[in-house]
């Protein structure tokens, strides 16, 4: 597996691993049984996200996806969040083995969760603004 | 976080050693003669080649003339399994009995005999990952062509009864097959005493170069040629020889099977060590009996830790090891091994394989415990999955279903 050098360093010592006690957005995505689960928090503020923590049961591009995924979106507002693309972290890690694109796939639905999780705890109706999350692309499980 | 270097992945592959490096050489600078060309050269050449077939059958207890060297195990397993079912289909025999959790090279030589019309039966294994001999004879038609089962397996080490299969196969009139790519070396193997009618080995497991195997096959049996062409190997796997390469394979293997039961009291022990400290960590299991196993095989499963994560981890702290996890079988699947003794697939993705063999040392065994509890720890503080079990939320059970 010909991870990038990017990838490897967010692997060993990835960033915002952790819980945020009083987030206000709160998303899991995949399964046990994929292999991959990655649950968001998100602390949001004057639509702003001020800080966003994961934590993830996956392999090392799981992690390092979560990890650059959480450091895009830290400081910007909930819009441009909602922008955020799975090819844009797979770019800003320069790269994903091909196989490992699904994982990329994974980190923009779990920023998604937790912003839905965000809009209902505002009692909005999420969907029109943030779109149906698909938990897995690869396996449909 | 301490970095040694510590190759645990023999399974996968092995370091040439200098022995062999040292026997190889001259036949990669001054004896590169052709060993079909009638001067001396090309006799010196021929001469290194039937040596090396001398040794290879001394250490299987075989015939020289009954071993052939192919460019690698799969090859040898594609050969064996395609040329005796080929050659029995005319006879009625279209049946051949092999089981769940063999080597690709077997499964996918089986999907494509499947394809060209030809039945298969997969054994199941038990959860401790064995077949026995009295499944071989419930499974036994009148049309069965071959039994091909693995000696020992590439994942979880399990030696199966081998002797008491082909025991059976013998008294049943059924060719038997065993691909004994991870057993040699190992095992001390005899294909007289154990009723083995073809066996298919590799050279880089055992410290000779990668693309260079062999394929015994009894004196008697006949089967259409895997290459046509000249008088190599019999005429019946042509192609000029890779000289250095087969000499090296025949010093590693003389090297390989010259102390097995020294080897096993030697490397057996860590082994345990490894098994047994590892055992400590909460929630794991350890894959395969841990009796009827490789001397250096390790594999456990390790709940809410992914096994990708793991093995980068234990880069990180210089050790190779291998997974079974979806992620490292590169499909979504965790490893046909595993869930053929029952696991669930979230245990199954927690798989470590460590191999370690005599060259390993205690310091090098100090190291693997204490990097892997370390990064089991470090790889659950982050797993979600780890916090729901923890906390009773979500229930795996690390038995086998």
């Amino acid at each position: 597996m010909l991870y990038s050098d990017k990838v490897l360093e967010h692997f060993a010592s990835p960033h915002n691993v952790g819980e945020i006690p009083d987030a206000n957005g709160v998303g899991e995505v995949g399964n046990a049984k994929c292999g991959d689960i990655m649950k968001m928090y998100l602390k949001i503020q004057n639509g702003v996200i001020e800080d966003a923590k994961f934590k993830t049961f996956g392999c090392g591009a799981a992690i390092a996806t979560s990890s650059m995924a959480t450091d895009m979106i830290k400081g910007s507002t909930v819009e441009d969040a909602l922008k955020l693309s799975n090819q844009a972290v797979v770019d800003a890690l320069d790269g994903l083995p091909a196989s490992k694109i699904h994982c990329s796939v994974l980190a923009e639905q779990a920023v998604k969760a937790a912003l839905t999780d965000y809009y209902q705890r505002q009692g909005v109706d999420p969907e029109p603004i943030v779109g149906k999350v698909e938990e897995c692309h690869a396996c449909g499980d | 976080m301490t970095k040694r270097f510590v190759y645990a992945d023999n399974a996968a592959t092995t370091q040439v050693s200098d022995e062999v490096l040292e026997a190889m050489l001259p036949w990669l600078k001054e004896g590169y003669g052709n060993p079909s060309s009638i001067y001396e050269k090309g006799r010196q050449a021929g001469h290194a080649i039937e040596d090396a077939r001398k040794k290879m059958a001394e250490a299987l207890g075989a015939q020289p003339q009954e071993i052939y060297f192919t460019g690698c195990g799969s090859e040898a397993d594609n050969w064996a399994l395609k040329g005796v079912m080929h050659k029995l289909a005319s006879k009625g025999k279209k049946h051949l009995i092999t089981t769940v959790f063999e080597h690709h090279a077997i499964l996918h030589t089986c999907a494509s005999l499947e394809k060209e019309g030809f039945e298969i039966t997969y054994l199941p294994v038990g959860p401790l990952g064995l077949v026995t001999p009295e499944q071989v004879a419930q499974a036994i038609r009148p049309d069965t062509g071959l039994v091909s089962i693995m000696y020992a397996n590439n994942e979880i080490g399990t030696i199966q009864p081998i002797p008491e299969i082909g025991k059976i196969c013998r008294e049943r009139g059924v060719l038997f097959h065993t691909d004994a790519v991870q057993a040699v070396g190992n095992v001390p193997i005899n294909v007289v005493e154990q009723n083995i009618d073809m066996l298919s080995m590799s050279g880089h497991k055992i410290h000779a170069p990668k693309g260079v195997g062999a394929l015994y096959m009894k004196k008697g049996i006949v089967i259409p040629n895997l290459i046509d062409g000249g008088e190599q190997e019999r005429g019946r796997r042509a192609g000029t020889e890779n000289v250095a390469s087969i000499v090296g394979l025949g010093r590693a293997i003389e090297l390989a099977c010259a102390d097995i039961p020294g080897k096993i009291a030697k490397v057996t022990p860590m082994r345990d060590r490894i098994i047994d400290a590892l055992s400590d960590i909460p929630m794991c299991r350890l894959n395969g009996d841990r009796n009827r196993r490789l001397m250096g095989n390790v594999n456990m499963s390790f709940v809410g830790a992914e096994g990708e994560a793991i093995l980068l981890g234990l880069d990180l702290r210089g050790i190779c090891a291998s997974s079974g996890s979806a992620c490292t079988t590169g499909s979504l699947d965790p490893s046909h091994v595993l869930l053929a003794l029952g696991l669930c697939h979230e245990v199954a993705h927690g798989s470590l394989r460590l191999t370690i063999s005599d060259w390993t040392t205690e310091e090098d065994v100090d190291h693997i415990i204490a990097s892997v509890k370390e990064v089991i720890t470090k790889t659950r503080e982050m797993s979600p999955l780890w916090e729901d079990i923890q906390n009773g939320k979500k229930k795996i059970s690390l038995g086998v279903e």
